[in-house]
């Protein structure tokens, strides 16, 4: 559903500085050569096979859906992917344009670390130099993936300026990658920035859908009934919802944070509580004060920890052709401890999101109905942080 | 004519930049009328943005100043451009982020700024592509939009000034707003490009943080824009800041025309 201009609907566009505009017209014009060429093509997939362990399983959970006793529920499993989340799957397809492009640099921002970790591991497996900007709030409190960057050889830069979050980290990169565009490619994370990322992002991702399309038909030779994927800046969702767009008979159900509530300061529901806006490079949705000055954000999960949503997710939103529901810390934790305790699978607090979602809609659905829900990354992150949330003192 | 327009004939010109509310909006009014003193012929506004991402560091830092108290509604900076008025008749532009002006509603902003009596916008995170949507209403209420063109942007030149208004804005070093010490030696080539396209004069900005850099940028073009140095002096200085920016600027003023 994109134009030539990188528009969903009146949503996206390039709303950067001059500086960037040549170096975001190459991108697009290379990424719209090597989208075409058989030899780009077959070197990704080679990569999301023999290095990032594609395809994921499609996991039919039957504890889970005889607990609920409605529609049968099955995962997509990114949570196997290599690093661990579907972040991999960009990367490793980001990357290969920035080395066809004649780069020797990757940059990225990142908010509690997976993205920046799927960097670093995509930068050390190209021979590249890497640098991740992260707000100092969150190198303060991810440690561990801070030291895991610079394992793999990156160099960790941590953000001072504004809050000191994600949205302050990809600002530093934005302005990093203005100020050095010769030897650098920005990698962004999410399906949100300025044109082509967001339809880069979503065909990179795209490949969640399109094996699950595969597997799912492979099992039950029919379309499931609905998709369910958490929403930060909607890289999984749109990836997980990209090849059923054109299938009406299949719902598509983003899940954003909630926070405290929708009702309170302390959310990240954009689509719910957000109104248009333009920032980071997109006319999108955004939680925006009235004289437009972007707001903070809150959720337990830095992933989903983001005050705007990506252009595709807005027109999919306006359309109609998807629905965007929040959860609650509460109810996110809750879904953590039921699917690890259900399932025997230990998924990240985003994609919990998700899991707590579908144990609301599962019930309403009739036996021979089927959701799909996408578990974007495993939860071993996620452990130290729901034992606090529960009053346990797990010792990082 | 459109004021900023007229101003800007003649060459030699200083253009000014203040951060409106910074530290707060009776010290703005002072800093203006004190640049105006010194000798600059236009100062920009800079309308605070939460998240000003084509800014530097003293810039940012000058925008979450202006924040810190909670929001600055744009009545209120209107009414300060009114008092400036009563104090100066400078130009006056504003330099804001496009999500300031999209929330005000475009069509309001800018007959705002033309009721008030602020000739132009500067919209850093407007590139030529997107103008569309705002040009209409710039036009409808006879304001400028000033483009803006770096060291990259190679052969988008000619489309980037064929509607230029005011001034170009020749952004002198590639990245962010900031104080530099080395200044591309293309630059007084990529002036001979826009002048190949249009007669609207050139101003070099971003990174010039002496008089003696005035001067030489002055000399390749039509003017040069002072941000980050006067913000500084802002931020050092805060309520006292008018005394040192009347100095500065007459400073830099003078090893212009001299």
């Amino acid at each position: 559903m994109t134009n030539k201009d990188g528009r969903f609907a009146e949503y996206g566009g390039q709303y950067v500085p001059e500086t960037l505009m040549n170096e975001l017209n190459k991108m697009a014009d290379e990424y719209d050569k090597a989208k075409h060429d058989p030899e780009f093509q077959a070197e990704l997939q080679d990569l999301l096979n023999n290095y990032a362990n594609r395809p994921s399983l499609l996991s039919y959970a039957k504890r889970m859906t005889e607990d609920l006793g409605g529609a049968q529920i099955y995962f997509k499993r990114e949570d196997l992917n290599h690093t661990g989340a579907h972040k991999i799957n960009n990367v490793i397809g980001q990357a290969l344009l920035a080395k066809r492009m004649g780069k020797t640099r990757l940059i990225a921002e990142t908010g509690a670390g997976q993205h920046g970790v799927a960097t670093a591991t995509i930068a050390a497996l190209f021979g590249m130099e890497c640098e991740i900007f992260m707000g100092k709030e969150d190198t303060d409190r991810q440690k561990l993936n801070v030291y895991r960057m610079e394992l793999l050889g990156a160099k960790v830069n941590s953000v001072t300026s504004g809050s000191m979050v994600l949205k302050d980290a990809i600002n530093a990169a934005l302005q990093e990658f203005s100020a050095r565009t010769d030897d650098t490619f920005y990698v962004m994370g999410s399906a949100t920035g300025p044109h082509p990322y967001p339809m880069m992002v979503r065909d990179f991702q795209s490949v969640i859908s399109k094996e699950s399309k595969e597997q799912f038909k492979k099992i039950n030779n029919k379309l499931p009934d609905a998709i369910v994927a958490c929403v930060g800046g909607g890289s999984n969702a749109i990836g997980s919802f990209a090849n059923y767009i054109d299938d009406p008979s299949v719902q598509l159900i983003g899940v954003e944070a909630a926070g405290k509530g929708v009702e309170t300061e302390l959310t990240a529901a954009t689509l719910e509580c957000g109104s248009e806006g333009v920032f980071h490079g997109m006319k999108s949705i955004f939680l925006q004060t009235e004289t437009g000055q972007i707001k903070p954000v809150y959720s337990i999960s830095a992933g989903l920890d983001y005050p705007g949503v990506g252009p595709e997710h807005a027109a999919l939103a306006k359309s109609g052709r998807a629905q965007y529901v929040g959860i609650t810390d509460d109810e996110a934790v809750d879904a953590f401890e039921y699917i690890a305790r259900t399932e025997g699978i230990v998924a990240a607090i985003e994609s919990c999101h998700a899991v707590a979602y579908v144990r609301k809609l599962a019930p309403k659905m009739s036996k021979d109905q089927t959701i799909i829900c996408t578990l974007s990354g495993r939860g071993d992150k996620d452990v130290a942080a729901i034992g606090k949330y529960r009053g346990v003192d797990v010792n990082e | 004519m459109n004021k900023l327009v007229e101003t800007m004939q003649g060459g030699n010109k200083l253009v000014g930049y203040v951060v409106a509310n910074d530290p707060d909006i009776d010290t703005t009014i002072q800093n203006v009328v004190a640049l105006s003193e010194g000798g600059a012929d236009v100062v920009e506004i800079g309308i605070p943005f939460s998240d000003p991402v084509a800014d530097g560091p003293v810039i940012q830092r000058a925008d979450l100043r202006a924040l810190a108290d909670g929001e600055l509604p744009m009545d209120k900076v209107f009414e300060m451009v009114d008092e400036i008025h009563q104090r100066t008749d400078i130009t006056l532009v504003f330099l804001t982020y496009l999500n300031v002006v999209l929330q005000y509603g475009y069509d309001e902003f800018c007959r705002q700024c033309e009721t008030h009596g602020v000739s132009g916008l500067i919209i850093p995170d407007l590139p030529y592509e997107e103008q569309d949507e705002l040009l209409p209403f710039i036009d409808k209420h006879d304001l400028a939009l000033v483009p803006l063109v770096t060291l990259n942007s190679d052969d988008r030149i000619q489309r980037l000034v064929q509607h230029a208004k005011g001034f170009i804005y020749l952004v002198s070093s590639l990245g962010v707003t900031g104080e530099r010490d080395e200044f591309s030696s293309y630059l007084s080539g990529i002036v001979q490009k826009i002048k190949e396209y249009t007669d609207v004069p050139v101003a070099i900005g971003f990174g010039i943080h002496s008089a003696k850099q005035a001067s030489e940028m002055n000399q390749i073009s039509d003017g040069v824009i002072i941000g980050s140095s006067f913000v500084r002096i802002v931020e050092e200085d805060k309520q006292d800041a008018p005394k040192r920016l009347k100095e500065y600027a007459s400073e830099i003023k003078q090893a212009i025309i001299e």
